[in-house]
């Protein structure tokens, strides 16, 4: 083998040493960082609200009042309208999630964060918020208001 | 021989500590009319070096947890001896210490730091900026009440908006898809291990490359300088500037003080994750502005929602601004030209909206 060939050889043999080095400190770190970034990622909450909860008792809801309650890991909003109609909305607003609130002055909700309306029935009426309020389903049940999702028919 | 000079002799024996402390004993500081602006970095330094010390002592109170925030920042402010104080004086400070970074950032801007070779020191200078922003959100979420509460949902709900990445970014923020005891834990990590061990490395770059590259002179008068070496004036860094960085140091500390013990920083309610956000719900003053033009714009812009705009408008000019310096040597003066009405617009822009902020209902 002539000093030539065997410079024209060696390239390639350091290559694949190269390769090996590279690929096997490269799937070490692979695999020390995998298991870290699925550590980041937080295991999921099951979601032990249900479909349904109850949100009130009757006899604490007056006309033209409100209550918040936990529906599920989220917070919903109760109410009762002036005309003695029950009304259950979610109270994540649909702008930065924040909680909103009855203003029984303005018979609208209303967002603190960011300054959002929305009318009884859910839909956004002012301010930043781009979609109105997912709406649920209440019942009466005996003394209890019970509040549900809707169910696609 | 002293002891002082004692100790020195037996450094410099074995580490030639004489040559380690040269560059330093070089170092000068040029003086001009604008040089009290040269005061605004260390200033920054020093009430970095206050939250180290005062945050070390809230530790040994503090608890993590949704069931136990409150109570121990209760804790510390009600039974702990001039636990009020101590507390207060961490609030304040970081409060002061993100006014110097940001007076420091624009001072840069004005007096033209930035240019050539100094790219870097700006970047590692906005870095620096970004994680004292992050300390601050990541810091007003840990006493765990109403205020934050909202302003935690808010400002992680933001990035959730960010197209494609958002979500994914909101999980790992809040460790969940809500805001939790969980966020809170982990906010307490970044707010006390990650976000330290960043600043510590970063403000060495910066101080580093402040070091090597020496106190930047504004353009005009250096080149009056150059033209006539006789005009230029310079202090020693060491101990003509130190001992006056050192009297504003003092001043700082003074006002400081008299902050913390005039208005002692408010604790609110504790945060209920199941309760209407209370009116008047705002975030810190710094953050004032996005809050403020997010409230502003409309729900619907174009085919987009009026937030993801907002978010990628702010994300977009905080790009362009970290890359300032890069613009600098465009045609002729006009990137020259660019910078400066970009700097007097961010600076009208953040001061305008702040305003109206605490003015709007």
């Amino acid at each position: 083998m002539g000093l030539s060939e065997a410079a024209r050889i060696q390239p390639a043999r350091r290559r694949l040493v190269e390769l090996l080095l590279g690929g096997g400190v490269l799937s070490s770190i692979a695999a020390f960082v995998y298991p870290v970034l699925r550590y980041l990622i937080p295991p999921p909450v099951p979601d032990l609200g249900g479909d349904e909860v109850v949100a009130s008792k009757v006899a604490d809801m007056k006309p033209s009042s409100s209550k918040v309650f936990r529906f599920g890991t989220r917070p919903a909003l109760l109410l009762m309208t002036a005309e003695g109609e029950y009304r259950a909305l979610s109270a994540v607003c649909t702008h930065l999630s924040c909680t909103v609130q009855y203003r029984n002055d303005l018979h609208q909700v209303w967002c603190a964060c960011h300054n959002g309306l929305y009318d009884l029935t859910g839909r956004n009426v002012s301010g930043p918020p781009p979609r109105p309020l997912e709406t649920f389903q209440v019942h009466v049940r005996g003394d209890e208001i019970v509040v549900s999702r809707k169910r696609e028919a | 021989m002293s002891l002082f000079t004692g100790v020195q002799a037996w450094l410099d024996e074995r580490f030639h500590w004489a040559e380690l402390i040269g560059p330093l004993k070089k170092k000068t500081v040029p003086i001009h009319k604008l040089s009290y602006w040269y005061f605004l970095g260390g200033i920054t330094l020093f009430l970095f070096f206050i939250q180290v010390g005062t945050g070390i002592l809230l530790l040994l109170y503090y608890r993590p947890g949704a069931n136990e925030a409150f109570e121990s920042v209760q804790y510390i402010m009600t039974r702990v001896q001039f636990g009020w104080l101590i507390r207060s004086i961490h609030s304040w400070a970081a409060n002061l210490m993100i006014f110097t970074a940001f007076a420091h950032m624009f001072s840069v801007i004005f007096l033209r730091a930035y240019r050539k070779p100094r790219e870097l020191t700006w970047l590692s200078g906005m870095i620096l900026l970004f994680l004292a922003m992050g300390f601050g959100f990541s810091g007003y979420l840990l006493p765990w009440n109403t205020l934050a509460f909202f302003a935690t949902k808010v400002g992680t709900e933001i990035t959730g908006r960010v197209p494609v990445i958002g979500h994914s970014m909101m999980v790992f923020l809040r460790g969940g898809e809500e805001v939790t005891g969980a966020t809170l834990t982990r906010f307490f990590g970044f707010h006390v291990a990650v976000l330290p061990g960043l600043t510590a490395l970063f403000v060495l770059i910066h101080l580093g490359l402040v070091q090597y590259f020496g106190m930047s002179v504004p353009p005009g008068l250096e080149s009056r300088w150059k033209a006539s070496p006789g005009e230029a004036r310079q202090m020693k860094f060491f101990p003509n500037f130190l001992l006056r960085e050192l009297m504003a140091w003092y001043i700082a500390l003074g006002v400081l003080g008299a902050l913390a013990a005039i208005l002692p920083w408010e604790l609110g309610t504790k945060a209920d994750p199941f309760a209407a956000a209370p009116a008047g719900i705002r975030p810190e003053w710094y953050f004032m502005f996005m809050f403020q033009t997010l409230k502003e714009i409309p729900a619907k812009l174009w085919f987009m929602d009026g937030e993801v705009v907002g978010i990628l408008v702010f994300g977009f000019a905080g790009f362009l601004w970290l890359l300032l310096p890069f613009f600098d040597r465009l045609g002729r003066g006009r990137g020259r030209r660019l910078i400066m009405g970009a700097g007097l617009f961010a600076l009208s822009y953040i001061i305008a909206l702040t305003i109206y902020g605490y003015m709007a209902k």
